[in-house]
């Protein structure tokens, strides 16, 4: 016996000098290796580690996330930015003190006189919802909060949640280490941040995370087969219906890697368990949502899912059915008849569909993305938009930066491990690409995938060079043990020689990989303080003496407005304006940013293009009361009216044949000098925002009536208005508020 | 070509017949189930052929419930028939839980967007 237990302890101690250096392997690779109980204490520690560094990395993230979409409350106060976020706020101010039945069943006479608009409707419930939810969560634990701060803070915190989700993503994807690089990247990647800043109350702050969760709980879904999951992701692409017109872009995609892992030889029932209840489950819970109503079965752009749908039951019939019988002949036979027929009934189904005109075709704004030039030739006013237009590569790389080179290094990686998840992760990054080369403000859709996909390459090339570079250690001490043989030990001898070469190199890389993901940072920081965080509606500048000087002319209008004119008064202005004064002036507008009436709109732009009696006749047959023009002359402002005018006079010409763009223009230069077409000199919008701009002395040494905007002397400097009279003019001339004049007198 | 087409869908009708029969009891009422909700459905695309669909929400309500239980019940199918080796350690209880509460958020939609 005793004989018996030397051997025995002459085999642990050797076998125990192996498996140190092992167990140090053991964060390297997966820890299910050493079954000697002994080291299982050391096991557990450094799993229980690598959890603590997990989640305080994730937790960093977050408060990161949040905190870097923070400058403009910082440097300005905590308001709510440019137009779209005006009309988010109002209508959930609406929802928070009328409730949600009024706010369902809303119908708006403030806006678009004398139409109106039916909001309840026409709009994207989940943002104001949400913001509402959270508001009375806070309200309900005795936080005195306004509605305000909550809208304006909800952005930055979806990004934040964004990010854990893009963690888990990562995780389902490739590993926990591309999910940990996935949320940091995302926390900052400056294509998410220019959408969700704090004030920044827009749609796409909670889209994108319910895009990225959607997708997420679908993989999963796919990945485990799980009806529950599939449950998950139904109620994802629900709130995403209800948050964003975008969701189009999810209806799409998802059928599409579908038909990719039908092709590609992939099918398996867990697919068709998560397509199916999915798109059953989501699709009947997107139509509860009444902007997007009936469109599931009836728009062409949905078409694509119910045919992916009807595939997949032909499919796995057919599947079934070659399970059941034994002769390969015999299905053969069968297959070729059912597959001809289901084919040749879908193609009947689709076409008679489409003749009829049941089924929709794909409306402008989603064609436009198809054909990019569509819409400059057929609706101006989509083309107008200077989001819509498309992406210069400059923006790509103010917008992506490092990722822009790591998302083709993170292709080849996903093809290199082909799985479910990567394929669809490779779809999503190039399908959004394309898109996001069409349409500039579509890199938002983008920017998850790219993250993604460029974690990807940083974990997996990081975790390559780590392995060689600690791989040194690891050659050492196997070979002062001797459970190795001869041969091992030569070639691992020959290895050693090049060792300090591939560790050294390796070590560069490290640094190098180290020095370019600073460098993110510090872009990514950078983009966000300079380009990101204007309110748009508060203008900064710097005085002669290097001062920051505020023009806050807008809100000071719209204040005007609120208290000097009466209830029921009716302002003109250009539709860009409508949202921001129906929710800080407090009164109705003819057009808003909705745009969905194209002739009113037209009709506004005939008006602000003509001669100011015919100009007043519109006015009169509207209603008019107030007009509102902007105007950047005196500070130098080049958003304003007068630079969008070619804009007015193109939509208005649209519909009005009577509005001629050449009248507008000096061989087809758009001037407002001496030079100027008389028809510009003459007409409603050049008269509103020049009247009394020739007495003015806007720069040392240039004559009165210089614009600074154009770098002009105006034509027409003795403007004589007839029929409106000077309401209100700001402090820096940057909006200017005429009254319209009741009519005259009979006697 | 006809006589060997009809004979060919002979056999073909016979040994899927035989083969069906050996399926197990348990998923045979699933088809059951599944069977009927498709019959369902067809009888509604009869009705609104005849009558016309005009409270359009309600005929997609109803359509839609028996589609979404048909495809329900073949996941349930799926999830349930032991000859899949996906879902090898799945319990039946497990499938069947998933099952109920997906018909439970289906037939609350249902219920909201009947009208």
């Amino acid at each position: 016996m005793v004989g018996k237990a030397e051997p025995v302890n002459g085999s642990v101690k050797p076998g125990s000098s192996q498996s140190i250096p092992a167990a140090m392997q053991g964060p390297l690779k997966k820890p299910d290796l050493i079954p000697n109980l002994s080291l299982k204490t050391l096991k557990l520690k450094t799993k229980q580690q690598e959890l603590l560094i997990r989640v305080s990395i994730l937790c960093l993230v977050y408060v990161l996330a949040f905190i870097t979409r923070l400058f403009s409350v910082l440097r300005y106060e905590s308001m709510i930015h440019e137009f779209d976020p005006y009309f988010n706020y109002r209508t959930t101010l609406f929802l928070t003190e009328k409730g949600f039945y009024e706010f369902w069943n809303w119908f708006d006479s403030e806006s678009w006189y004398p139409l109106g608009r039916i909001i309840g409707g026409t709009l994207y419930p989940g943002l104001m919802v949400t913001a509402a939810i959270i508001y009375w969560l806070l309200r309900f634990l005795r936080f005195a909060i306004h509605i305000r701060e909550v809208c304006v803070l909800t952005a930055p915190f979806f990004a934040s949640n964004t990010t854990l989700v893009a963690y888990f993503f990562g995780k389902e994807v490739w590993d926990s280490g591309a999910g940990l690089v996935a949320a940091a990247l995302i926390a900052i990647c400056p294509g998410y941040i220019s959408r969700s800043v704090a004030g920044s109350y827009d749609n796409e702050g909670v889209a994108i995370f319910a895009l990225l969760l959607t997708f997420y709980l679908f993989v999963k879904a796919v990945n485990t087969g799980s009806l529950a999951w599939a449950l998950a992701s139904a109620f994802g692409y629900f709130y995403m219906v209800s948050a964003w017109g975008g969701y189009v872009f999810i209806i799409n995609l998802i059928p599409l890697y579908v038909l990719v892992l039908l092709i590609t030889g992939r099918y398996s029932v867990r697919l068709y368990v998560a397509y199916n209840s999915m798109y059953v489950l989501g699709m009947l819970l997107a139509m509860q949502i009444r902007f997007v109503g009936f469109q599931h079965v009836q728009s062409g752009e949905h078409m694509a899912a119910m045919g992916v749908f009807f595939l997949l039951q032909v499919f796995f019939f057919l599947d079934w059915v070659k399970h059941l019988l034994s002769d390969t002949k015999l299905f053969q036979a069968f297959l070729r008849i059912t597959v001809t027929t289901a084919i040749g009934v879908g193609a009947i189904a689709l076409g008679v569909g489409t003749a009829s005109g049941y089924i929709s075709p794909w409306t402008g704004r989603f064609y436009s993305l198809l054909d990019p030039t569509y819409a400059k030739d057929h609706i101006p006013i989509i083309a107008s938009v200077s989001e819509h237009q498309p992406t210069a590569w400059s923006s790509f790389m103010f917008d992506f930066h490092i990722l822009l080179f790591l998302f083709p290094a993170g292709l080849y990686f996903c093809f290199k491990r082909l799985t479910d998840a990567t394929i669809f992760i490779v779809m999503y990054g190039l399908t959004s690409m394309y898109f996001a080369g069409v349409m500039v403000r579509l890199i938002l859709v983008a920017t998850p995938a790219v993250c993604l996909i460029s974690a990807i390459a940083v974990s997996a090339t990081i975790k390559n060079l780590t392995l060689v570079a600690r791989a040194k250690n690891k050659v050492t001490q196997t070979g002062s043990a001797r459970g190795s043989s001869s041969s091992k030990g030569s070639s691992k001898a020959s290895l050693d020689q090049s060792q300090p070469f591939q560790r050294n190199g390796a070590i560069a890389l490290l640094f190098g990989a180290f020095y370019l993901l600073s460098k993110y940072a510090t872009h990514c920081t950078w983009v966000t303080s300079e380009a990101y965080s204007s309110p748009s509606i508060v203008l900064a500048a710097r005085g002669a003496h290097g001062n920051r000087v505020i023009f806050d002319d807008y809100r000071e209008a719209y204040f005007w407005l609120r208290k000097n004119t009466p209830p029921d008064a009716k302002v003109m202005s250009w539709w860009d304006y409508g949202y921001q004064i129906t929710a800080m002036g407090n009164r109705t507008v003819i057009v808003d940013n909705n745009t969905w009436n194209n002739t009113h709109i037209a009709t506004v732009g005939r008006a602000m293009s003509s001669y100011e009696n015919e100009a007043y006749e519109i006015m009169r047959s509207l209603d008019v009361d107030y007009v509102l023009v902007v105007f950047g002359g005196v500070t130098g402002y080049s958003s304003d009216d007068i630079n969008k005018f070619l804009w007015m006079v193109r939509i208005g010409g649209g519909v009005f044949p009577v509005i001629k763009e050449p009248d507008y223009l000096v061989n087809g230069e758009y001037r407002v000098d001496k030079g100027a077409a008389p028809k510009m000199l003459n007409c409603l919008m050049y008269k509103l925002s020049y009247y009394r701009f020739g007495e003015l002395t806007t720069e040392y040494g240039k004559p009165p009536g210089y614009d600074r905007a154009r770098g002009v002397e105006i034509g027409n400097k003795d403007i004589k208005l007839e029929y409106l009279e000077e309401a209100f003019t700001t402090s820096n001339w940057i909006v200017r508020i005429y009254k319209v004049k009741p009519p005259n007198n009979r006697w | 070509m006809a006589r060997s087409t009809s004979k060919d869908a002979q056999a073909l009708f016979h040994s899927f017949r035989s083969a069906y029969a050996a399926t197990p009891t348990n998923l045979k009422i699933i088809d059951l189930y599944v069977g009927f909700a498709v019959f369902t459905a067809l009888i509604q695309i009869a009705y609104i052929a005849i009558v016309g669909s005009f409270p359009f929400n309600s005929f997609l309500s109803g359509l839609l419930s028996c589609i979404g239980t048909a495809v329900l019940a073949v996941c349930l199918r799926i999830q349930v028939n032991r000859e899949n080796k996906e879902f090898k350690d799945l319990p039946p209880e497990r499938a069947f839980a998933d099952f109920v509460l997906c018909n439970l958020v289906l037939h609350l939609v249902i219920m909201n967007f009947l009208g």
